[in-house]
Parts: C-alpha cells; sequence; structure tokens
C-alpha cells in the first residue's frame, strides 16, 4: 500500500529570488541555483532570476564546453525563459517570472543585453536593490 | 618560472598578487575563470592592458570557447594556447605558480 503524499499550497504564493553571482564552471554554484529554480518551477510560485557580478557570465552567448569536459547548462536557462513566457500568458495564474541583470555588473565586464541567452531586464542597482527588499525568499549562489 | 591565474579577476585579488609579485618578462597564463581578464573592455583591461607590455601573456582557449569569448574578444598582446601549448609552456619555462 503505498499513499500519495500530497502538498497543500493552495493559495499560497510567495516571492522568490534567486541571486546568481558566480561564474559557471569555475564553482559548482551556478548549477545548484539553476537546478533550485527549475525544481520550484513546479509549485507555481514568483520568481525573479537575478544575475549580478561574474554571475551575468552563466548567460552569456556562445558557451560550447565540449573541450573542457563539462556540462554546457547555458541552454538550460531557456527553459527558464519559457516558464516566464507562460506565466505571462496564462491569466489563470498567479505568477510573476522576471529575469533580470544588474547593469554594473554588465557594463564593468563589457557586456550588453544583446549578448545573453534570455531577453533580461537590465536594471540599475537602485532599483534591483529595491526588488531584492521586497522579496520573501531569497536562494544565493 | 611561469605563473598561471584560474580565478576571475571580478572576484578576486589572484590577478593583482601575481602582478605585484611577478618578474617583468615571465610569462603568465589565464586559464579557468582566470581567461575572463582577457575579454576586451572590461573594467581590468587598463590593468591587463599594462601587463600585456611587461609579460608574454597567453590564455587558455578551451576555457575561452566553453565561457563564450570569441578569440576576437581576447586583448591584444595575449596569445591564445591550447593544452599542449599548456604544456610546451611549463616545459620551457620550468616552475609554475599557481595564483588560486
Amino acid at each position: 500500500m503505498s499513499e500519495e503524499i500530497e502538498f497543500d499550497t493552495a493559495g499560497i504564493t510567495k516571492k522568490f529570488m534567486y541571486v546568481n553571482r558566480k561564474a559557471p564552471y569555475g564553482t559548482i554554484y551556478a548549477l545548484e541555483v539553476l537546478e533550485a529554480v527549475l525544481i520550484s518551477a513546479a509549485f507555481e510560485q514568483h520568481a525573479a532570476i537575478v544575475f549580478i557580478d561574474d554571475g551575468v557570465y552563466q548567460i552569456k552567448k556562445g558557451q560550447d564546453t565540449a573541450a573542457i569536459n563539462m556540462k554546457n547548462f547555458s541552454k538550460t536557462y531557456g527553459i527558464i525563459e519559457m516558464e516566464k513566457e507562460d506565466a505571462d500568458e496564462d491569466e489563470d495564474m498567479d505568477m510573476v517570472w522576471r529575469i533580470i541583470v544588474e547593469k554594473e555588473s554588465m557594463e564593468a565586464r563589457g557586456l550588453s543585453a544583446d549578448d545573453f541567452v534570455v531577453d533580461v531586464e537590465v536594471l540599475p542597482s537602485a532599483e534591483l536593490a529595491k526588488v531584492m527588499a521586497e522579496q520573501d525568499v531569497v536562494i544565493s549562489g | 618560472m611561469i605563473h598561471t591565474i584560474n580565478k576571475s579577476p571580478f572576484e578576486r585579488n589572484s590577478l593583482d598578487s601575481c602582478l605585484r609579485l611577478s618578474e617583468k618578462g615571465s610569462p603568465i597564463l589565464l586559464l579557468e575563470d582566470g581567461v575572463y581578464a582577457a575579454t576586451k573592455g572590461t573594467s581590468v583591461s587598463g590593468t591587463v592592458g599594462t601587463a600585456t607590455g611587461e609579460h608574454p601573456m597567453f590564455v587558455m582557449g578551451p576555457d575561452l570557447q566553453a565561457r563564450g569569448i570569441a578569440e576576437d574578444q581576447v586583448m591584444d598582446g595575449i596569445t591564445v594556447v591550447d593544452y599542449g601549448g599548456f604544456v610546451d609552456l611549463v616545459v620551457e619555462h620550468g616552475t609554475v605558480q599557481s595564483w588560486l
């Protein structure tokens, strides 16, 4: 006999922020946060996926890891973009997803919004600080 | 002696320490997250540009490729090498100091 476990989360919607601050391949942080985002997508919560400092490199276009024998997970961020589009289009679903890059971090690295694999909102740090301050849960890596 | 740097210049001070403590003329190889220092138009481009005048500088091609940095985005004065080139540099210059 197996009992199905049910999570009663109906009506509970919180604001989650995922703060990415690390470059993609030198450490495991980037991949771990990405996995957390993908898992949480199933729970229909608000999500702000933020790229700050070297985290902006996670979504740089043109990554090809064949020669270093590691998984190129930059393409997986496309799934986040799809989740965001679903959230935007579905009027019955109370879910807002945002993909945000900090302007200062982007510019310090000689990058522009065109350099990323997903469409992003570019926010200056003062505005990003406000968005951060209004979150219920912040997961950082 | 050859110096290697494998950390991002935006997150650690490995690049600055290396430049402070390496003799002029000794080669420097950027690899792993260190390759971000080699890209054009960043906030450390001035520092790296000065370094290219004082050291033979190299950057690891496979690490650039993995991170989506095309060779035309690499600063002038930095030579792209592969793993074989890394071995050749070590054979030629002997002791390796790794700035981690």
